[in-house]
């Protein structure tokens, strides 16, 4: 049975898209067969971000409504064979969306994949709240600012009493933070949190931490998961993070500016 | 028409449970019965004025002593109360009570009826006093995870906490209040009014601390308090904050 892991964070613009294609495609790399869906029905970018955009026939809500198959609506990755992309629909909104669709495609998929991906939304609505209810695993986006981390602090209440794993009351979701966009230059200046403060509001462990970069914009606009960018440190951070959820382990990078070391000269010289 | 009434239906029946004393005879002599409720009446007058009642004579028609329903009642409204039910009445009685439009209730069950002692001056104890005991223990209530952003926790007793209240949540109790996390979040003990209620936390970064309604707002608390474990009480309506050593 496949895991289904929920890329969420309550506030907008944080990066959620960003992951869910790095995780994906991480995870794919390793060898495990993955999907990954865009729940931001109306708004879809996922798309986009896995250079896929061009591919699109059907999409999430043309598969909720049963006006294609789910093998139709899938969209294989050119870069690696055990990833797929199911998009969503640009011209309905998260009306769209009904619980019991959503049950049925993550079932199907389940049977055949072992990591589903879910690119929630933002916000705590309705979109939100359907990406993460059939949850196994989430992964809280938060950036190094006071109301992204006040906005994941919800999403995890929210995970914690709103989804079928708590109305069940089977074993809560895993909950995974990932900081993003996080430049220890700034934290040093005071203008950041630093991963420590943000570890103490939120209480939870940390998957680990990605770093500000130029990669992340210039991987999205070719449509390149940034993931695929060895060389950028975006890139080593997200393999990290995937290599660390798979349960290797791995010491955590890009929190001080010391600890850049080798990789760290190599990327500022750039 | 406005939205609001365009919504709302004109009536709605719902229901509602309230103390109302209970009159307990276990004799059937009105002289007696008069001059007693008149010697109580004196000592809170107040108190008894237009008081709603209900009859109760399960004691008398356990001991098959006939009681005339109609004077009884005739009785009590000239002392001014308000008989607004009866209960424990034999067939006649209860006709009685009918054409008086008074409503029969259901008995009490048996075993709280033989748990009254019968000896006692009648209107000595009442039902009301009855249903203020809880039935079973209200159980406090513990919480080992963390209490996030927009959550909210009632607690009917105490209420423990073991990890962090988020800035945001809200935890209540109408007990006393632990908090062995960061407290950033609101927190009101004594919430049903109880004014000897405590807040403990082990690090107080509180939005909001209030003890049986009275609050302090995180502006209003010092600085030398925040970020320390503390005690907070409630003296002369003002909230007062120690540090736990």
């Amino acid at each position: 049975m496949g895991r289904i892991i929920v890329i969420t964070s309550g506030k907008g613009g944080v990066g959620k898209t960003t992951t869910s294609a790095a995780i994906a495609m991480g995870l794919a790399k390793k060898g495990h067969k993955t999907v990954v869906i865009d729940f931001d029905v109306g708004l879809r970018n996922l798309d986009l971000v896995m250079g896929c955009e061009r591919r699109v026939v059907y999409d999430l809500i043309n598969v909720i409504n049963e006006e294609s198959s789910l093998n139709q609506a899938l969209i294989k990755d050119k870069r690696c064979n055990q990833l797929f992309i199911l998009p969503a629909s640009q011209t309905r909104d998260k009306d769209a969306l009904s619980q019991e669709g959503i049950e049925k495609i993550l079932n199907q998929l389940k049977k055949e994949f072992k990591y589903i991906v879910c690119d929630s939304p933002a916000g705590i609505e309705r979109g939100a709240q359907l990406a993460m209810y059939f949850a196994d695993d989430a992964f809280v986006v938060t950036n190094p600012e006071v109301s992204s981390v006040r906005d994941s602090d919800r999403m995890l209440g929210i995970l914690a009493s709103k989804s079928q794993r708590a109305e069940n009351d089977e074993e809560p979701i895993q909950e995974y933070l990932l900081l993003s966009r996080y430049s220890p230059s700034r934290v040093k200046m005071g203008e950041m949190l630093s991963v420590e403060d943000v570890q103490e509001i939120l209480s939870m462990d940390l998957l680990g931490v990605v770093p500000e970069s130029q990669a992340v914009l210039n991987a999205s606009n070719k449509g390149i998961p940034v993931i695929l960018d060895e060389q950028s440190d975006a890139g080593q951070a997200y393999a990290d993070i995937v290599a660390r959820y798979l349960g290797e382990e791995r010491e955590h990078r890009f929190i001080d500016e010391e600890k850049k070391g080798l990789f760290g000269k190599l990327f500022r010289s750039k | 028409m406005d939205a609001l009434t365009q919504h709302k239906p004109a009536l709605e029946f719902k229901s509602t449970t309230i103390n109302v004393p209970t009159l307990i005879l276990s004799s059937p002599n009105l002289t007696e019965i008069e001059a007693l409720l008149k010697q109580k009446i004196a000592q809170a007058p107040e108190f008894f004025r237009h008081s709603p009642l209900i009859l109760d004579l399960q004691a008398l028609s356990d001991h098959q002593q006939e009681l005339d329903c109609s004077e009884t009642i005739r009785l009590l409204r000239n002392l001014d109360f308000l008989p607004i039910g009866i209960r424990g009445a034999n067939m006649a009685q209860k006709e009685e009570a009918a054409t008086l439009n008074i409503p029969v209730l259901s008995n009490l069950p048996q075993s709280s009826a033989a748990a009254e002692p019968p000896p006692k001056p009648p209107v000595e104890k009442t039902t009301a006093e009855k249903i203020d005991e809880p039935t079973k223990p209200i159980e406090n209530m513990l919480i080992n995870h963390p209490v996030r952003s927009g959550q909210q926790v009632y607690s009917k007793a105490d209420l423990i906490v073991t990890a962090t209240v988020s800035a945001g949540a809200e935890i209540i109790a109408e007990g006393n209040i632990h908090v062995y996390g960061s407290l950033r979040g609101k927190a009101l003990a004594g919430a049903s009014g109880n004014s000897n209620c405590h807040i403990f936390c082990s690090d107080l970064q509180a939005e909001l601390i209030s003890i049986a309604g009275t609050y302090q707002v995180s502006d209003e608390i010092s600085d030398t308090a925040k970020n320390t474990p503390v005690q907070i009480s409630l003296k002369e309506q003002s909230l007062v904050i120690n540090p736990l050593k």
